[in-house]
């Protein structure tokens, strides 16, 4: 009955005329319909929330919905858009978060392998330091965000205390534009390299050790068989870590919101999401934020397209 | 390599006899990280044990000695949580569990019965993943205050039901919109597993005759418990952490049904900047649920994370 969502079955003789009773019976019968009361109610619901969200939310972006009542939809244009490109702030911010999501991840992914190379090469209690690497990993972003506002204290903090320990002036890491994006980064590598290097030791663990002898016996050094054999077959891991990383960073409004307060973040920080929810819920800009959005939409899609395919293409949806 | 792996072969002989510049070198980077990871925290739960004038005078990563040790901080911040924490796991424990349960049946319905179009359907899950919730921030806030204002609809029954107070109806249309948008993740999760179980087992019982529904009942559902665990652990962590959706639907930090995350950022404000004290107190028991289930599910927890990316 494996026949899919159709009627073409191979039981039924073909010089006949099928009737559409038959038809019908046989779509009833068939897998599809008989599974859907399990994947229906979950697509449905999901279906309304992400696509029908999204769609809405295009819709209300080229409108010139303002908080009040109901948008109105008789003139649509996309003259949200062109303002939020043309202007500085939205400019700035999209700088920003690219350059977030590149640091971030890169860094992330590059710390990620150093630690899963460490911890593979038979450390003792290897699963009890992995879990301590892993633990930011669940802390919310409201709470490490507070942790790093103390981490980050210019009077009495952490990094002030070592800073000062080897005489140098103490710097004010979240204050001065110039640096607060990176301090942001550092915070964010904090609670997200324990996860890159949990997706690469299950990559190191499914290649198989006799490459690392058959190194050894030619004479490679370790540093050599690394980044000669063993580096190059992490590319699945390196790829599918990148991109979950990648949805991270573009979710760290909700980090630079805790980091100080409602709708402001550090100077030199403003991120599309920071921008987004600053014009809808503080200025009541929503078709303004709808537009944003929607950028910001595009910019993971734009992610997330290519590394489906990549999957597609690997057999592996 | 291998014995390095068990702690019971732990013994101090073994330890000596590979001791070389390569494996200090090694261990010690080990310790380095162990330091950069744990010290945020550290520092944290000292600077919530002190008083303030300690914490003005002392190293802030010191243990709180002798008179400057105090669980005032602690506390003063518990009151301020304590209702929230009520709402976030009034919020999160539903939530997880609806959404646990309709993406075990949505990962069956999609990869252990066959038919066309699957990947198709799959891919919109997919997709759905890493959808940044800001693409559907406005039209969320505009649907459940303005289109479909269910909380306003349900008050007058959570008033009137015992042990509900009336605000946690503010917390239904929240827990919808975390299953709504937990699914996709959830689902994927459980197809990862559903994917690595034998053919032969489903096979097996379809020749028997066994309805989807039997099979589900009888073979997939028992032999899932284990990925039931992964994906709750995975789940409970997420809701309980998550901030933008409680943000967007529940106006304001002094809400009452405001959830921790919520209120956790608005401490730190009302407060004046050099309390730092009552600060880490606070973020430390807002982690505090997540902390206690990741230490005793540590394992769970690392197998969702590495399904995810799978």
């Amino acid at each position: 009955m494996a026949t899919g969502d159709t009627t073409e079955s191979t039981s039924v003789p073909t010089e006949e005329v099928v009737g559409w009773e038959t038809k019908l019976r046989y779509f009833l019968n068939s897998d599809f319909v008989r599974s859907s009361p399990y994947w229906g109610i979950p697509f449905v619901l999901m279906g309304i929330a992400v696509y029908g969200g999204i769609g809405y939310n295009v819709v209300i972006s080229l409108t010139d919905y303002a908080g009040l009542g109901r948008p109105s939809f008789s003139n649509l244009d996309l003259e949200m858009y062109t303002t939020a490109l043309s202007n500085d702030a939205f400019r700035e911010a999209a700088i920003n978060n690219l350059v977030l999501l590149v640091a971030f991840t890169t860094i992330s992914l590059a710390l990620g392998l150093f630690l899963a190379i460490l911890l593979d090469h038979g450390i003792r209690y290897k699963d009890k330091i992995q879990t301590i690497y892993l633990l930011p990993m669940a802390l919310s972003f409201v709470v490490t965000a507070q942790l790093w506002l103390w981490m980050y204290n210019q009077e009495s903090g952490v990094l002030t205390v070592i800073m000062e320990t080897f005489g140098f002036e103490p710097i004010n890491w979240l204050g001065n534009p110039e640096i607060a994006l990176a301090s942001v980064i550092f915070a964010l590598v904090w609670q997200f390299s324990g996860y890159a290097m949990v997706v690469y030791l299950a990559g190191l663990q499914s290649i198989p050790t006799d490459q690392f002898e058959a190194a050894k016996v030619d004479g490679a050094s370790t540093i050599r068989t690394y980044l000669r054999i063993i580096i190059p077959q992490l590319k699945e891991s390196s790829v599918s870590a990148a991109v979950v990383l990648m949805v991270f960073a573009l979710k760290a409004f909700t980090f630079l919101y805790a980091l100080v307060g409602q709708y402001r973040p550090p100077n030199g920080t403003d991120i599309l999401a920071t921008l987004m929810v600053r014009q809808a819920f503080k200025f009541g800009k929503w078709a303004y934020a709808a537009s944003i959005a929607t950028m910001l939409l595009l910019l993971a899609l734009g992610v997330i397209a290519p590394y489906l395919a990549y999957q597609h293409r690997q057999g592996s949806l | 390599m291998s014995r390095s792996t068990t702690d019971s072969n732990f013994d101090v002989a073994s330890l000596v006899e590979d001791i070389n510049l390569r494996r200090v070198g090694q261990y010690t980077l080990v310790v380095i990280f162990l330091g950069f990871f744990l010290v945020p925290l550290e520092t944290g739960i000292m600077t919530a044990l002190k008083t303030n004038e300690a914490v003005a005078r002392s190293l802030p990563f010191a243990p709180p000695i002798g008179d400057g040790f105090t669980l005032e901080n602690l506390q003063y911040a518990f009151s301020q949580l304590s209702r929230s924490f009520v709402n976030s796991l009034l919020m999160a424990i539903p939530a997880t569990i609806l959404n646990v349960l309709l993406a075990s049946m949505a990962a069956y319905g999609l990869t252990m019965v066959n038919w066309r179009g699957q990947l198709a359907v799959l891919s919109l899950f997919l997709v759905g993943v890493f959808v940044p919730y800001q693409a559907v921030l406005v039209p969320l806030a505009r649907f459940w205050n303005n289109l479909f204002p269910l909380a306003r609809m349900l008050e007058p029954l959570f008033a009137a039901a015992p042990l509900f107070q009336s605000h946690h109806s503010e917390l239904v249309p929240l827990i919808i919109t975390h299953v709504a948008y937990g699914i996709p993740i959830c689902t994927i999760l459980f197809r990862s597993y559903y994917k690595s179980l034998p053919n032969s087992l489903v096979e097996a019982a379809k020749i028997d005759g066994a309805s989807i529904t039997k099979i589900y009942r009888r073979i997939v559902l028992p032999i899932s418990k284990p990925m039931f665990a992964v994906v709750f652990i995975y789940q409970f962590t997420q809701i309980y952490n998550e901030f933008l959706f409680s943000f967007t639907l529940i106006t304001g930090a002094n809400h009452p049904a405001a959830p921790v995350t919520l209120i956790l950022p608005a401490i730190g404000a009302s407060t004046s900047g050099v309390d730092f004290g009552i600060r880490m107190s606070a973020a430390f028991l807002a982690a505090l649920p997540t902390i206690i289930l990741y230490v005793a599910f540590a394992e769970q927890f690392a197998e969702g994370l590495r399904t995810e990316s799978g």
